[in-house]
């Protein structure tokens, strides 16, 4: 009964989607890494940037959309470290990345304390509010749940049918996907796999850091250590989730916004029977079991984590 | 020639490290013409072709290509894009295509402007269909290419080169992993395709296929031209000397007295999942200074046979004897010891590991012998000593005994397993499609091997699906349809030829 009214209540829809948005744009951007065929693993750390050189911005007076920028920007940046270490040095993905994840966390850590160094509570910005739309935001049930996000959501499922378009429907698209499936081929059509890769890492990487930037930007007004807690990591996951599709990608991140939503929720309603670790455990291991359900058929880009050299073949 | 000249190598040149893959070639292409380039494996084929098409730069030499206007312009070396906008197609021998997109995304990559808002799959999708429609290279365009078969996917190679408009086509090896019936489909398109003024440069070592449909051939050999003759002219003996060098030496053949079983099957049963993995009731000995030739429709069980041989799968059923000896373990190593050498019939895959020495995977198979292996490490001199002996005698040759084996071309990486497994002084050979692929010099050197071990006192089972290479090396013919094994009691093509359909003859 409560988990029936816990499931038709707006709040709960609301907090779905919004706990959702950084997923979306972290699932994105990894996701066109992975279809050029370079797994990103530095995502975990360019959220912590992101979140944090969007936030400082905004506190140093560029305005949010300007913050938000700036967020990318950084991100863009950690993406071009990964794309030389990993495209024409063929370093391994894996290292390379969990190297950017610890590199870009300790700079953040590092630049907000030196910024603010006597500081115990940090300065608080004026985030993004939910847009109040006229008639629409006012409709029941969908009004609060769709019509009351702010402009960071709404920009997230854009980018979805963004991506979307890119990857499947222009010649930019089907370039990146044939380098992340066979080089060679791409190569032998006098496509720059080099230049596909970087551009599709550093791209990757500013959409990574936007869903960084949603958490000190819209959903806190604040950097906190540690507020980042592994969302990088799930969008890994959600990647393979979606078999590497953008659609499936939101349907991924909903369903974990779902979960997240749901279980904060009980919480408040049977947390004095059960233990509250049980509560914050349970998307994680919802998000294993979808894998392992969804996962085996799931179509790997063939060239992923495989290095190219050009003139070896 | 009446028609005019579109292509022109001159003396190209290139050297990788201290071997020389192409000396000072110069080759001309006219308009519509097929042109042959023959050499042995390792003569330098595809390097050319790689130069011509800017995969390699190349040390010295010039191309020059028409325009369209059929003025003769130099071609920037090293730069794909430059041949392509020259207008040459290449189809490697690996295929260049993406296996998770489809057909025509395969076609329409790299021909439009990447920042084009959307593509006009339209108008591609009708240029395609008039190409398939001119030539008759059928393709499915909307499969993806993953699904599609190997002659397909060749297809769509030559089409994405038509449709970026190739005026000269480059095909290496095509009808390497073809069927009969598919090369001759190709044979057809190409003669289609010369007729629109298409001109074609055709590397092959198969002289049949050759001769039957280019219009002139250029024979390499280490690296340099040693020929050129228009076809009409040629046939396969005068081929075949420019190609090694001389006459090819015909496998000599003296009779051998058979000697004790080496190799015994009892009514052997192997339940697979299907009838290539089948065997039925199969009964077969093989004596010493004997080769006992499988032949074959492939598909019908001669997988099973050389996997239980080999050790891979064990019987449901029956029994099997080494050199008098009951096999109880059905793995590997137990058929190392028992004495089988083995030649797989995947060399690439199964006959060598890749990514470790040439070296390395001569003594791959003798870890345990103390020679090499000394208090749990192993003896490196011996080991590169072992390496350079066994390159020196059985001629394997590549960028040294240190490199990769994958860096090796097919016939190399055949001639180091046969090093490998004829060191071991084997009671019994298992050879399975020992010659597939290979050029006309390394083939024989596989046959003269073979048989120089059956000399020795080895047994050899021979499963090959080419009829005449069976009819050429064995003592006794057995022929496998659908799991069972008949004997032949006829050397007669025609006969054997029926029992591989399945009749009784």
């Amino acid at each position: 009964m409560e988990i029936l009214q816990i499931l038709l209540s707006e709040s709960f829809w609301n907090a779905t989607l919004r706990i959702a948005t950084p997923l979306i744009f972290g699932v994105l951007g990894a996701l066109l890494c992975e279809k050029a065929g370079v797994l990103n693993l530095g995502i975990e750390g360019i959220f912590v940037a992101g979140a944090m050189a969007g936030w400082m911005a905004v506190w140093l007076g560029f305005g949010l959309w300007g913050g938000l920028l700036v967020a990318a920007g950084v991100g863009g940046f950690f993406g071009l470290i990964h794309a030389i270490l990993t495209v024409p040095l063929g370093l391994s993905q894996h290292v390379s990345g969990l190297g950017i994840t610890m590199f870009a966390t300790s700079v953040s850590y590092f630049t907000y304390r030196t910024a603010l160094p006597q500081v115990s509570s940090p300065p608080r910005i004026e985030p993004f509010r939910p847009l109040d739309i006229p008639i629409l935001s006012d409709l029941p049930f969908i009004g609060p749940v769709l019509f009351q996000q702010t402009a960071m959501t709404w920009l997230a499922l854009f980018m979805v049918a963004l991506v979307w378009w890119v990857l499947n429907r222009t010649p930019l698209g089907l370039a990146i996907r044939a380098v992340g499936d066979n080089p060679d081929a791409a190569d032998a059509q006098g496509l720059s796999v080099y230049g596909l890769r970087f551009g599709a890492i550093i791209t990757g990487s500013a959409l990574m850091a936007l869903g960084g930037a949603f958490l000190t930007m819209s959903a806190f007004d604040s950097f906190f250590f540690g507020m980042v807690n592994g969302r990088g990591w799930i969008c890994i996951a959600l990647v393979i989730f979606a078999s590497w599709r953008p659609g499936k990608a939101l349907i991924g991140a909903l369903l974990f916004g779902a979960f997240e939503a749901f279980q904060v929720r009980l919480q408040t309603q049977v947390g004095a029977v059960v233990p509250g670790q049980i509560f914050l455990m349970a998307p994680y291991v919802l998000s294993i079991f979808a894998l392992v359900i969804v996962a085996r058929r799931a179509e790997y880009p063939r060239a992923l984590l495989k290095p190219w050299f050009k003139g070896q073949r | 020639m009446p028609e005019p000249v579109i292509l022109t190598l001159s003396n190209l040149s290139k050297r990788f490290g201290s071997v020389v893959a192409n000396d000072a070639v110069s080759i001309d292409l006219h308009r519509g013409e097929v042109l042959s380039l023959l050499g042995e494996n390792g003569a330098g084929k595809t390097t050319l072709m790689n130069m011509l098409f800017g995969h390699y730069v190349p040390d010295s030499g010039s191309i020059e290509v028409a325009d369209i206007s059929g003025k003769m312009q130099p071609l920037t070396l090293g730069h794909p894009q430059a041949a392509l906008e020259a207008g040459i197609g290449m189809v490697h021998q690996h295929f260049t295509l993406a296996e998770n997109l489809t057909a025509l995304d395969n076609i329409l990559l790299g021909s439009e402007s990447l920042f084009s808002w959307r593509h006009n799959r339209k108008a591609a999708r009708k240029k395609v269909s008039q190409i398939i429609e001119r030539t008759g290279l059928a393709a499915p365009l909307d499969e993806r290419v993953g699904n599609l078969s190997v002659g397909e996917r060749q297809r769509v190679e030559i089409l994405k080169a038509l449709f970026h408009d190739a005026r000269i086509l480059v095909l290496d090896e095509p009808t390497a992993v073809l069927t009969p019936q598919e090369a001759d489909t190709l044979f057809e398109n190409i003669g289609a395709m010369t007729k629109d003024g298409l001109s074609v440069i055709f590397i092959s070592h198969k002289l049949r296929e050759v001769l039957a449909f280019s219009h002139r051939i250029a024979v390499l050999r280490h690296g340099k031209k040693v020929g050129e003759i228009a076809t009409a002219d040629a046939d396969e003996r005068v081929i075949a000397r420019m190609m090694v060098g001389a006459d090819t030496p015909t496998t000599p053949r003296d009779t051998q007295k058979p000697g004790a079983p080496v190799l015994e099957l009892n009514n052997i049963t192997v339940k697979g999942k299907n009838m290539r993995t089948s065997l039925r009731a199969v009964n077969l000995t093989v004596h010493a200074h004997e080769v006992v030739g499988i032949a074959g429709v492939s598909g019908n069980g001669q997988s099973a046979l050389a996997q239980l041989v080999s050790g891979l799968i064990s019987p449901d059923g029956g029994e099997m004897q080494v050199d008098g000896q009951r096999i109880s373990k059905f793995t590997p190593p137990a058929m190392l010891n028992a004495g089988i050498g083995r030649i797989p019939e995947d060399r690439h895959h199964d006959g060598v590991i890749g990514a470790m020495s040439v070296a390395e995977n001569l003594i791959i198979e003798r870890l345990q012998d103390p020679a090499i292996r000394k208090r749990g490490f192993l003896q490196q001199k011996y080991i590169q000593d072992n390496a350079k002996q066994l390159c020196k005698d059985y001629d394997v040759r590549g960028p040294g005994i240190d490199a990769d084996a994958r860096l090796l071309s097919g016939g190399n990486i055949q001639k180091l397993i046969l090093a490998r497994v004829f060191e071991c002084a084997p009671r019994l050979i298992l050879a399975n499609q020992p010659t597939r692929g290979l050029d006309l010099g390394a083939a024989n050197e596989v046959a003269r091997r073979l048989l120089e071990a059956r000399i020795r006192g080895a047994g050899i089972l021979l499963i090959s699906e080419d009829l005449d290479e069976v009819l050429a090396l064995s003592d006794r013919i057995m022929v496998i349809h659908d799991g069972h094994l008949v004997k032949a009691n006829t050397n007669d093509r025609e006969a054997i030829g029926l029992m591989m359909a399945g009749e009784q003859v």
